[in-house]
């Protein structure tokens, strides 16, 4: 089956979950040859010597200066001539900013079927199928795709493996398609907002805070903890909503959805919207001074306490262990 | 200045998600229903942009069932002037390449200058529909927008992405934007703005009204939901009480360590 695999990157930096769609196309195409990857940017050929032995022989390379920043148009006009070039069948990317924006337009432009952030995923014959969660991870649904000469999918970051299985020479080539106008779109600016930490929805590691932190200047152990362990820091509705912390730190139905490997969860109670957004997380840990808290009923393990003291302490003893 | 939205029935974010003893779909029964919370932040910006210009049309669309009159009338309330309700019967489960297929005809229909809709909706949490209708439209498009600010013909838009960073975006009308959370704080209904809502115009289509073969439709509908799973239970979490702070900290960090190998 011929498959491409689309590889993100930003600033010349490889997302690290293209790799893992990268295997999955692997997995699913049965052949180096029959699997193949596109890069898309400018200066970014060099990128492509990073995913040899991921599993593609090729690696489709639109680069050039119309495509330094990222444009929507731009990037499923790009996609669209690698999947002619492969004569792709199956397309594949990650749920991310990126791939969630490019993949519906090109599903319309081809009249495609398309399952989105699947958790699971498989080839039968023609059929693609998968899982995928919905209503905020309260249900998982089975999803399929049997009919059109092209099939979309995107998969959830940090839940398939990437494996470099040592097949797939990643030989470059070159590819070109074309821009919008500028008077459609275009992008004027790509800048830094508020934080510099991995986003939330890309985070392996969260700390996260509620309404009892009581101010934006107790976020701040929180934030000592989250430095020791690589971790992002997140925040409950109520804490945003008190103005403690921003909005894009809001974990939630109204927030965002996140799948670490681990959560810490201080002071946060644990309502209904809030678990819609990080029940999925591998490990929870609550801190709560309260042990009625229904974030209990989800934690792996958890300490009844004052979130005041326990903080501190946990970043002493991580900071003990690792370093 | 001509502005159509987008809105989707989904149910209410305290419904217990309820699956059919068969797997094969969601109990609706006893849900309640609400417009997707992200339309909401979609009807505000439209209304507001109205406001600003004095003068103007806010056509609020939805392709669903003949219950989703009742929420298009609330977004009467905030500010709508028109609603329009094209009936997806026959069409309920239908994908959203299929949802927006009847949308964009919807849209060129009336020839808004400006579309918007919802970033996701909570329910299949897609996030695909607005960005469909547009590439169906020959349309730019700007999902997920934290900042809009319209001057004539033109927007400029900022939209969020992973890694703090933000994307500016300059893009022509007509254009489909989807809104986020942080674009603006929607109002409520007043209660003159309730009862005016009820007299405001009010369109009932069926795809056929669009010139839309809804039969042809259905039978090209490619992407299909087959089943639901309840999301698996974790094992009862270990959780300490009673004991001194350092203690219980040691032996959550040595299960995280030892037990769980995430640190
Ligand atoms: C439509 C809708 C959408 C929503 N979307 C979201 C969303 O996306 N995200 C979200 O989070 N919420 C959302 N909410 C709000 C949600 O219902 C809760 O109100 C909110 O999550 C509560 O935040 P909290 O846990 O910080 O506060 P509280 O519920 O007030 O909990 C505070 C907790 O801190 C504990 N505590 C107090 N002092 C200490 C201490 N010293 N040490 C340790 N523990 C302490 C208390 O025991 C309590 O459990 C939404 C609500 C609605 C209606
Ligand atoms: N049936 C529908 N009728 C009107 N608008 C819709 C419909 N389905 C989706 N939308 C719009 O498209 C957005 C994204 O939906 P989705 O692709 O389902 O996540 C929603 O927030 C709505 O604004």
């Amino acid at each position: 089956m011929k498959v491409l695999v689309f590889l993100e990157q930003r600033d010349g930096k490889l997302k690290s979950s293209s790799l893992e769609a990268l295997s999955l196309g692997a997995k699913l195409a049965g052949s180096a040859a029959d699997c193949a990857a596109v890069l898309v940017g400018k200066g970014v050929e060099g990128l492509a010597a990073q995913v040899k032995g991921y599993g593609a022989d090729t690696v489709h390379v639109v680069d050039d200066a119309a495509f330094e920043k990222y444009n929507p148009l731009a990037y499923a006009n790009a996609v669209e001539a690698a999947i002619k070039a492969h004569g792709a069948k199956i397309v594949l990317g990650v749920a991310s900013p990126m791939g969630r924006d490019v993949f519906p337009r090109l599903a319309a432009r081809m009249d495609a079927g398309i399952a989105t952030d699947l958790t699971s995923c498989e080839l039968s014959g023609e059929k693609l199928s998968g899982v995928k969660p919905m209503y905020s991870g309260k249900a998982l649904a089975k999803i399929e795709i049997a009919s059109g000469n092209v099939k979309f999918a995107t998969i959830r970051p940090n839940v398939f493996p990437a494996t470099q299985t040592g097949a797939g020479n990643a030989a470059v080539a070159k590819l070109s398609a074309s821009a919008p106008a500028d008077s459609r779109i275009k992008t004027i600016e790509v800048r830094k907002g508020a934080s510099t930490k991995a986003d939330l929805t890309e985070a392996t590691r969260i700390v996260s805070g509620g309404r009892s932190l009581a101010s934006a200047d107790n976020f701040k152990i929180l934030n000592e903890l989250a430095d020791v362990i690589g971790a992002t820091v997140g925040a409950s509705r109520a804490a945003v909503d008190s103005g403690y912390a921003t909005h894009d730190m809001q974990v939630g139905q109204t927030g965002k959805t996140v799948n670490p490997t681990l959560y810490i969860a201080a002071g946060v109670s644990g309502s209904i919207q809030h678990m819609a957004g990080m029940r999925t997380s591998k490990v929870i840990v609550a801190i709560n001074t309260d042990p009625e808290a229904p974030i209990f009923k989800v934690a792996s393990y958890g300490i009844v306490g004052d979130l005041f003291k326990v903080v501190p302490l946990l970043t002493a003893k991580m900071k003990q262990l690792l370093t | 200045m001509k502005v159509l939205v987008l809105v989707k029935p989904t149910p209410d974010t305290e419904s217990k998600i309820r699956i059919s003893a068969d797997g094969s779909k969601i109990e609706t029964g006893d849900v309640k229903w609400i417009i997707n919370p992200y339309d909401e932040y979609a009807i505000e910006e439209a209304v507001k942009i109205k406001e600003k210009a004095g003068a103007g049309d806010v056509i609020v669309a939805c392709f669903g069932s003949d219950s989703a009159k009742e929420l298009i009338v609330k977004a009467l309330a905030v500010g709508g002037t028109r609603g329009l309700l094209v009936s997806n019967e026959g069409l309920e489960t239908a994908d959203s390449l299929t949802v927006a297929k009847v949308l964009a005809k919807a849209v060129a229909s009336e020839s808004p200058d400006l579309v918007f809709c919802g970033r996701h909706a909570i329910d299949d949490d897609n996030m695909h529909v607005g960005t469909m209708v547009a590439e169906l439209l020959g349309w730019p498009h700007v999902n997920v927008v934290s900042k809009l600010e319209v001057t004539g013909k033109t927007a400029k838009a900022e939209r969020s992405v992973e890694g703090g960073m933000v994307e500016v975006y300059e893009i022509g009308l007509p254009c489909v934007i989807g809104a986020d959370k942080a674009l603006n704080k929607p109002r409520y209904a007043s209660l003159p703005g309730i009862m005016q809502a009820k007299k405001k115009p009010f369109d009932l289509k069926k795809p056929g009204d669009l010139g839309v073969d809804a039969a042809a439709l259905k039978a090209g509908v490619r992407t299909v939901v087959t089943g639901f799973t309840n999301p698996p239970e974790k094992p009862a979490g270990k959780v300490f009480k009673g004991e001194d702070v350092e203690v219980m900290v040691d032996k959550v960090v040595k299960l995280l360590r030892e037990e769980a190998k995430v640190i």
